[in-house]
């Protein structure tokens, strides 16, 4: 039985999931989606200096080409009955290697569906912001290559219907972002940075390869259908461990504790890399990856909790390290693992959750997004400065970019009726419904998210200005500014619409993540009201400490916690200590022991034998008859060698 | 009389090396072009013949057999099978290749370059030879008499310390092939016993030879290889030489050379002796994850480009043993394909850093930097040769590996746990050394450094083109792979467990509803 075959036979008989059906008419094209940006990312790559003038417009073309093909395929898809919505598109035979048997096919069901529509819309929009920001470097065309390989690759990894073919897309944009992350590798940081984020996440990928080849033992193959259908039947103990594996792979690719290190090194990228890459789209791969595995989820209780637990400590942890730093993207970047870990605690809820990590991923696509870009706007204006503490006053300046980042301000703390407020209040309800001290963290990082993004807003826009001498703050130009526009009104109305709208994503995601309600133990109500008085007082904290009074120029030294949040809560500390070091000394040991000792015994040995035979020589008389008999007393130990080894 | 093709194939390289040699002195350019004109006939018939070859077909296709020394039972036997297709395939396309690789290595070592080329075709004729033979005293012939050119040219052409390497190289290889001319003396004795005295593998492998008896041939057997793949702790050849020959050399020699030794593993030494290689698969499999990690650890810390690429094949020769004494099919065929795609990306990388070295003149990773902004070509090509020896999706050695991985965490959890830890040491070599050579501010003497000419060009593109083709679409190679695995591991008494859930319950369940 072929692969296709078995996939729907298999998926046409478990109730909990959608039957999936082979794909016709407009839902065969769905490899356009990939094929599109693929073929941009080859053209400039190989198409060379020809290129370069009009690289940039192939890049956009491709990627908006491939959102218009997404938004049909939306509108087809929304043609469909609510629980015929998934789509299989079987493309070639990957390998069938000792009755191990991989297809390459897409998956387009409505989880796929939206990371689409967010991959290649925001996609769109960041490709289009990067002509003006990126107007002046000299290797624009390969930028947008390596941009166009990101997309292609994001799609593959949400479209895979195999996670060895997920897989495929998962190091492809790693890969992605390790090119854009070096994109200016002349600086030694970013060469740094860019290794290390592709090592860190290798280290997640040992997860994932040990996940897969668990997959092989227990369902003999690694294709969704085949696994989803099976954990019923699967031993606990193994789903507990295919969980903590993929949770593995997850927390390399999203930077959740304890592989989060990366993420705040990779702000070497250009800017709109750190908003496509390491906000809106790859970094939530894990959160995907995880929501995708419901069926395993669903079945492993401790894998879940372990979920839990990353997400609950990397909210904090994240939240903590953007309250400290005074580099923009760095507490940016803070403030993207503090809203993954939301996520992920909300995947590790369970059916109760898997929606709104979801909602709260897409919103948070929007709305940081939206933030990046606006801080890639302000450093556009100022020379490339990041430093807070020079900012300023900035809002005459840049009237747009503050209009916008202001809006991203008021989503992301949550402050209704923005995006950030239903998301985020979702995932606090649920995480309460879970467990007081869940909800407690959840409640908590809340507040924090309110006091360091109201501290960003203040040093960035408020208060006077520290510029440099030289600066001379001008707003972006349009090709810059629309993008912002366009994700400032998505903060706008992103949250309420894909709540409310038409069922809302609950209902749109119920076939493939199953949907479950929880009893509040406090009355909504009151939970909304501590959630919101929480928020306004971690804004108001920060208003005492950074609005009331004037921002110094060079930071003040800090009570110890805010030294710990400036050195990453000590992460790489911890990394150079435990491995790094060891590593290194183990290393340079192993290569001195290799000279010394391995190659050393056997170059010793042909020493001694050098000796012997120069011993040995004066055996060497010429005569034939002394050989013959040499020979026959070789023959003869041969012959008896033979003799004994012959013997039981 | 049928075509005899595989006599074919190997004459031709062996015609090529006598032509070439022939070429009068001081006419180096023409003997260069000899050379590679061979190699492409070469080529040609290669692709004929894997062309010819069926799945499904017999076991050993377009076999020969002509007696050679009738008294001793000694046949001039050749036949094809899935492993052998496989590694002609990868013979035959890398050694043009690498003929144009090393097109300019002599002559900047002021060397007639006549006889590195025609000791190139040389090997390439004895290496197909011991892919294709069929009479284990031939097998054992060509085993031995490859090292004769290998030692000339690692000797002749290489770096200041050549002589010592080419020795080191030499004496190593003499002394795991002499222990196995025993054991291969040894197998003939008991074909003799069994009365009917006979070299041919068919009727060897037809033996019903002892467990005892077994194992000490396995061994005999077992040694010539290890040291020739080579695995840990019989290794330290590899680096010398990799070090000392012209890197074009040393991409043959570890791209292509070394395949014979694991080749040997899977097509010789497990079929003719199951039940010793079951006996000696732990400890196998333990020297292997041995070999995986401490290669990789050795790479990270190389200070000498070609001393580091040495190592990285140490640590991919691990996988591939690994792969192989898993003795499952899965694993099997995963370590076969490894070969290939392990051939390919060393090769890649190899003449990469040749290309390097020859524009800067130094091995030393430390005079490197800054080359990715005179020489972008140049950098990314050896980025997409690094990503493939990192294994990356969807490049051809990332299945082979994941293969490997997946085999041997079904027999041997904390082996397989263990192996995983190599994919992150990978990415350390390979990225660190991207990072020293290719990024950060460009130093004076490197600025004007060329990008790859043409004739580089056309070494590097089809090695990466080959690739990542292979990695999209290797359907066809691994069938054809699978199909030789099959029976030679049909011996062994080693199954993959079932899966613990079966599919084809569900569906039978599902039915009941």
């Amino acid at each position: 039985m072929n692969t296709t075959l078995l996939t729907q036979s298999v998926a046409a008989q478990t109730e909990t999931h959608q039957a999936v059906r082979e794909a016709s008419g407009l839902f065969s094209g769905t490899w356009l989606l990939i094929a599109l940006p693929l073929l941009g990312a080859a053209l400039l790559l190989l198409g060379g200096r020809r290129l370069d003038r009009t690289g940039h417009l192939v890049g956009c073309a491709t990627v908006i080409a491939s959102f218009v093909v997404a938004a049909v395929l939306f509108v087809a898809m929304l043609g469909e009955g609510s629980g015929e919505r998934a789509f299989l598109i079987p493309l070639w035979e990957w390998f069938n290697a000792g009755g191990y048997e991989v297809e390459i096919s897409l998956l387009l069901d409505q989880l796929s569906m939206a990371f689409v529509l967010l991959i290649t819309g925001v996609g769109s929009l960041i490709h289009v912001y990067s002509i003006g920001y990126m107007e002046h470097d000299e290797r624009r065309r390969r930028f947008f290559g390596y941009l166009n390989l990101f997309v292609a690759a994001m799609l593959l990894l949400v479209l895979a219907s195999d996670f060895l073919v997920l897989f495929i897309g998962w190091e492809g944009v790693g890969l992605a972002s390790y090119l854009l992350i070096g994109f200016w590798q002349h600086k030694p940081s970013a060469a740094v940075a860019a290794k290390k984020a592709f090592v860190v996440n290798r280290v997640g990928d040992m997860g994932m390869v040990l996940a897969v080849a668990s997959m092989l033992v227990v369902f003999g193959s690694s294709s969704y259908a085949v696994v989803f259908a099976g954990t019923e039947n699967a031993p606990v103990g193994w789903l507990n461990a295919i969980g903590l594996f993929l949770l593995l792979a997850a927390c390399g690719k999203s930077a959740q504790f304890p592989l989060q290190s990366w993420l705040l090194d990779a702000m070497e990228g250009p800017t709109p890399v750190s908003a496509l890459i390491h906000a809106a789209t790859m970094v939530t791969a894990g959160v995907y990856l995880i929501v995708r595995s419901a069926a395993i989820f669903d079945l492993a209780p401790e894998a879940r909790t372990a979920v839990v637990v990353v997400g609950a400590v990397t909210l904090l942890m994240g939240a903590i390290i953007g309250c400290a730093k005074d580099d923009i993207k760095k507490a940016l970047a803070g403030s993207t693992m503090s809203q993954i870990g939301y996520m992920m605690l909300a995947a590790g809820l369970g059916p109760a959750g898997y929606a709104f990590a979801i909602f709260h991923l897409i919103t948070h696509g929007f709305f940081k997004a939206n933030l990046f870009l606006g801080a890639g706007s302000v450093m556009h204006g100022m020379n490339d400065e990041v430093d807070m503490r020079r900012f300023g006053a900035l809002r005459a300046a840049m009237p747009v970019t503050f209009a916008t980042f202001a809006i991203g301000y008021l989503a992301i703390i949550g402050i209704p009726p923005f995006a950030g407020f239903f998301s985020k209040d979702q995932i606090i309800e649920a995480a309460f419904a879970e467990g007081l001290v869940v909800g407690l963290c959840a409640l908590l990082g809340a507040g924090i998210t309110a006091f360091y993004m109201t501290r960003v807003m203040l040093m960035t826009f408020l208060g006077s200005k520290r510029w440099a001498e030289e600066a001379h703050p001008h707003e972006s130009p349009r090709v810059m500014t629309w993008p912002l526009i366009a994700l400032g009104a998505l903060s706008v109305v992103g949250g309420a619409g894909l709540l409310y709208l038409g069922g809302g994503i609950v209902d749109w995601l119920e076939p493939v993540t199953g949907e479950e309600h929880h009893d509040l133990p406090v009355p909504l109500a009151v939970l909304m009201t501590s959630t919101l008085i929480t928020v306004l007082a971690g804004a108001a904290v920060a208003w005492l400490l950074y609005g009331r009074r004037p921002v110094p120029e060079v930071a003040p030294r800090g009570n110890p916690l805010t030294v710990a949040a400036r050195r990453d809560l000590y992460g790489d500390a911890v990394n150079e200590g435990l491995f790094m070091r060891p590593g290194q000394y183990l290393t340079r040991s192993l290569v001195y022991a290799e000279s010394r000792g391995v190659d050393g015994t056997i170059v010793g040995a042909a020493k001694a034998v050098g000796g012997l035979s120069t011993r040995w020589r004066r055996w060497q008389t010429g005569f034939v008859r002394s050989y013959a008999l040499t020979m026959l007393a070789g023959a003869g130990l041969v012959v008896i060698a033979m003799l004994l080894v012959r013997l039981p | 009389m049928t075509f005899p093709w595989l006599t074919t194939l190997i004459a031709v390289p062996a015609l090529g090396a006598v032509l070439t040699a022939l070429v009068p002195a001081g006419r180096g350019r023409l003997a260069k072009q000899s050379a590679l004109a061979f190699a492409l006939l070469t080529l040609g018939v290669a692709v004929a013949v894997i062309a010819q070859f069926e799945i499904g077909g017999d076991r050993y296709q377009l076999g020969e057999q002509y007696t050679w020394i009738d008294a001793l039972g000694i046949h001039w036997a050749l036949g094809i099978d899935g492993i052998g297709a496989a590694l002609v395939g990868l013979a035959a396309v890398a050694t043009p290749i690498v003929a144009l690789a090393m097109w300019p290595e002599a002559d900047a070592e002021r060397r007639d370059p006549k006889p590195f080329f025609a000791l190139l075709l040389a090997s390439e004729a004895l290496i197909l030879t011991a892919f294709l033979a069929k009479d284990l005293l031939l097998f054992y012939v060509v085993f031995e008499a490859m090292l004769i050119p290998l030692y000339f040219m690692i000797g002749m052409y290489g770096g200041p310390q050549r002589r010592y390497a080419a020795l080191k190289f030499l004496l190593y290889n003499i002394f795991g092939g002499l222990v196995m001319l025993a054991a291969v003396i040894g197998v003939y004795v008991q074909s003799i016993d069994a009365g009917a005295p006979s070299f041919l593998l068919m009727d060897l492998m037809a033996l019903d030879i002892s467990a005892n008896a077994q194992r000490w041939l396995f061994l005999g057997f077992m040694l010539a290889f290890a040291i020739k793949a080579p695995l840990w702790p019989f290794h330290t050849w590899l680096p010398d030489a990799a070090a000392e020959a012209t890197p074009s050399n040393a991409a043959f020699l570890s791209g292509v050379a070394d395949k014979v030794g694991t080749f040997g593993m899977i097509a010789l030494a497990v079929p003719l002796f199951p039940v010793a290689a079951q006996d000696f698969a732990p400890v196998i499999v333990v020297l292997a994850v041995v070999s995986i990690v401490y290669g990789a650890l050795l790479a990270i810390g190389q200070t000498d480009i070609k001393r580091l690429i040495g190592y990285v094949s140490i640590s991919h020769f691990g996988f591939i043993v690994l792969g192989i004494f898993v003795l499952t099919g899965r694993g099997a065929t995963g370590a076969t394909f490894y070969m290939v795609n392990h051939g390919l990306a060393t090769i890649a990388l190899f003449v990469i850093a040749g290309f390097m070295i020859a524009r800067r003149q130094s091995r030393m990773i430390a005079d490197y930097g800054g080359i990715q902004k005179p020489a972008p070509k140049l950098a990314g090509a050896f980025l997409i040769a690094g990503l493939s020896g990192l294994a990356l999706p969807p490049l051809a050695t990332f299945l082979s590996e994941f293969l490997v991985i997946a085999a041997t965490f079904e027999q041997y959890r904390a082996a397989g746990v263990i192996a995983t830890v190599g994919i992150v040491l990978a990415a350390l070599y390979v990225l660190w050394l991207y990072q020293r050579t290719m990024t950060g501010p460009v130093p004076e003497e490197n600025a004007g450094t060329r990008d790859l000419g043409r004739r580089e060009t056309m070494v590097v593109a089809p090695l990466l083109a080959l690739i990542l083709a292979i990695g999209v679409f290797p359907r066809t190679v691994v069938d054809v792979i699978d199909d030789g695995v099959a029976p030679t591991l049909a011996e062994v008494d080693v199954e993959s467990p079932p899966p613990v859930v079966s599919v084809t319950d569900l569906v039978v369940e599902g039915n009941d509803h």
